[in-house]
């Protein structure tokens, strides 16, 4: 089960990568997608929709279960990841890449603190056994 | 093979031949088919050989254990479908007149009552079709009670994250927002954390007690208390009655509303969504919402209640007073039981679980909550078999087939990593346990020293393991004659 140094964690487990721009690019881990089995359907936030941090904000389905992703901080939604429509494999094939779920303007940076860093991520799975 | 693949043009079978001087010339020319619909053209016998043999290939519970968790795949009497079929019941025509149907209006009265005693509720009403339903007449009168009152603020349903799916589903049909309330290490609701999420927006809970992870929550006083104090109400989602039933009643727990699974609970045979019926019962306070019809007590005689009867109803669930054959079928089989009998089932379904639980354990396999006694259910989790062996617990649930025992519910609930749901039921001798347990020790044997051949089970079923992920990612269960192009798959998801 990989995760990448460089991203940030919840545990819920999604992945937030900040692109130092003011935007953020989020995702589920590796564990999340191995949890949850062969994807078959992801429900992608609107473009432009304000989320606050921890609301459900997206959908994922696979042949187990349906699973709300909950954003890791707040802001606007600034793209989805729409090529997930025809292909919603591409998060069991590449969970941290192609992957990606959304992107998001921040509307609070300082927020990025709460997450967690790969370390304790991975605690954070060691607890769960 | 499909029944449209035997199909030859001008084939007929005499029982079932459409009656083809039918006049429909007052239908819509709108609403009429164009060319004639798609329909096979076989023989009577082959028609009666298609769907025997389809029923013999069936895997149910007149034939195999069945141990699906969360499902009640008990024994159902035949006395109970032989008195529901009897000719005054099967005949008689639903838009009969009250004066012609004091008999099963009395059956439906008697069933109410019953109900009523079994679960400690005010008052029960017997139309909703299906548990579902039944979820979703209990969440619309708590909106009813709340907006009645003035308290439009109340919009928040709690929903444990172990819940039943239908439970958040029937919370947002009713208009609701769905708040997950977590659940603690050792099974029960996190009440800390259940703390934090009640307020003034709180309309109310939805629980399941025995919860969906096999064990009673401890703790439900307090989470009454709680939700109680911040102004919501408690809504009991009846699925895990069989374990309570005669011993424990909601209305006693504090709960406000709550919905029964007849077709589980009080004996209809089912499987793969019906047939059903989901009575719901209610405290005082929710009584004026009940959906209609009601049957009242007159005198020597019995009446429907209606919308004149009742005006704050939140209607009705379906045409006419409900499910009749499977609230026949519960009546039935509350008689025969009586409360003493109630009292057996709970008491045989929780010591066929315990036992069933306590002999995998001693066969090696970990309890998802080794310190807590089953309900009438329980969860193990085949996550070290996965880890070691590879061999998953699809993969485990697929070979049971083979051994002649229907799978236990998998992957449900979702937070126990790889786990079996198992429901033994109380009609099940101790042979059939053991049975069990034999196949279960055999299966991870076979998963230590050739796991493949437990990931390409099943083998001995009429088909062998199905490809689940592209039936969901291209559902298309439309059938084309072959001439024509078959349909495009579908978009996503079923």
């Amino acid at each position: 089960m990989t995760i990448p140094t460089e991203l940030k964690y919840t545990e819920s487990h999604e992945w937030v990568k900040d692109n130092g721009d003011g935007t953020v690019t989020v995702g589920i881990t590796d564990h999340a997608q191995d949890a949850l089995g062969d994807l078959v359907f992801v429900e992608l936030p609107e473009v432009g929709k304000q989320l606050a941090a921890k609301d459900a904000c997206a959908v994922v389905e696979s042949v187990k279960a349906a699973s709300d992703i909950y954003s890791p901080v707040g802001g606007e939604v600034t793209a989805a990841n729409e090529a997930l429509d025809g292909a919603p494999e591409t998060i069991n094939e590449d969970a941290y890449g192609e992957g990606w779920i959304y992107q998001l303007k921040l509307s609070d940076p300082s927020e990025l603190d709460n997450l967690l860093d790969a370390g304790a991520y991975e605690q954070v799975l060691a607890d769960e056994g | 093979m499909l029944i449209h693949e035997q199909s030859r043009p001008g084939r007929r079978a005499t029982a079932q031949a459409p009656l083809t001087t039918a006049d429909s010339s007052d239908l819509p020319t709108a609403l009429r088919r164009k060319q004639r619909a798609a329909l096979p053209e076989v023989s009577e016998l082959q028609a009666v050989r298609h769907y025997t043999r389809l029923s013999q290939q069936n895997f149910s519970i007149d034939t195999n254990f069945y141990p699906l968790g969360s499902c009640t795949m008990k024994y159902n009497p035949r006395a109970c479908n032989s008195l529901a079929s009897l000719p005054g019941f099967l005949a008689r025509h639903p838009a009969a007149p009250e004066s012609h149907s004091q008999g099963i209006m009395a059956c439906l009265y008697e069933l109410q009552d019953m109900l009523k005693i079994v679960t400690g509720m005010h008052a029960v009403s017997l139309a909703p079709a299906a548990g579902a339903q039944g979820e979703l007449a209990g969440v619309m009168m708590i909106r009813a009670y709340h907006d009645a009152r003035g308290d439009h603020e109340r919009r928040e349903i709690l929903v444990p994250d172990a819940a039943h799916g239908t439970n958040p589903a029937s919370a947002i049909m009713a208009g609701f927002k769905v708040r997950e309330a977590p659940t603690g290490s050792n099974g029960d609701v996190d009440i800390a954390a259940l703390r934090d999420a009640v307020g003034p927006q709180t309309a109310g809970i939805m629980l399941t007690n025995p919860s969906t992870v096999g064990v009673f929550d401890r703790n439900i006083q307090a989470i009454a208390e709680t939700v109680h104090e911040a102004g919501g109400l408690l809504y009991y989602d009846g699925a895990n009655l069989n374990a309570i039933l005669g011993k424990v009643r909601p209305g006693d727990m504090g709960f406000d509303v709550i919905h029964m699974n007849l077709h589980k609970t009080f004996s209809t045979p089912h499987g793969g969504g019906g047939p059903g019926a989901g009575p719901v019962g209610v405290s005082k306070r929710l009584e004026p919402y009940l959906p209609i019809p009601l049957v009242e007590q007159d005198g020597d005689s019995y009446r429907w209640l209606d919308e004149d009867d009742r005006p704050e109803t939140i209607g009705r669930m379906t045409a006419f007073g409900g499910n009749m054959g499977i609230l026949l079928r519960a009546y039935i089989y509350a008689r025969m039981l009586g409360a003493e009998g109630m009292r057996r089932v709970s008491e045989f379904a929780t010591l066929n679980a315990n036992y069933l639980l306590k002999r995998l354990q001693e066969a090696g396999f970990q309890a998802a909550y080794p310190e807590r006694r089953a309900s009438h259910e329980f969860i193990i989790t085949l996550k070290q078999e996965a880890k070691t062996y590879g061999v998953n617990a699809m993969d485990f649930a697929k070979r049971l087939l083979d051994f002649g025992y229907h799978a236990p519910t998998t992957y449900f609930p979702l937070l126990v990593p790889e786990c079996l749901l198992i429901e033994p039921t109380e009609t099940e001798p101790k042979e059939a346990l053991d049975g069990f347990v034999e196949a279960m020790t055999q299966i991870r044997k076979e998963a230590e020293e050739t796991p493949e051949k437990v990931k390409g089970a099943p083998y001995t079923l009429p088909l062998r393991r199905l490809d689940d992920v592209r039936a969901a990612r291209q559902l298309d269960v439309a059938w084309k004659p072959a001439s024509q192009p078959a349909s495009q798959p579908t978009s996503q998801g079923a």
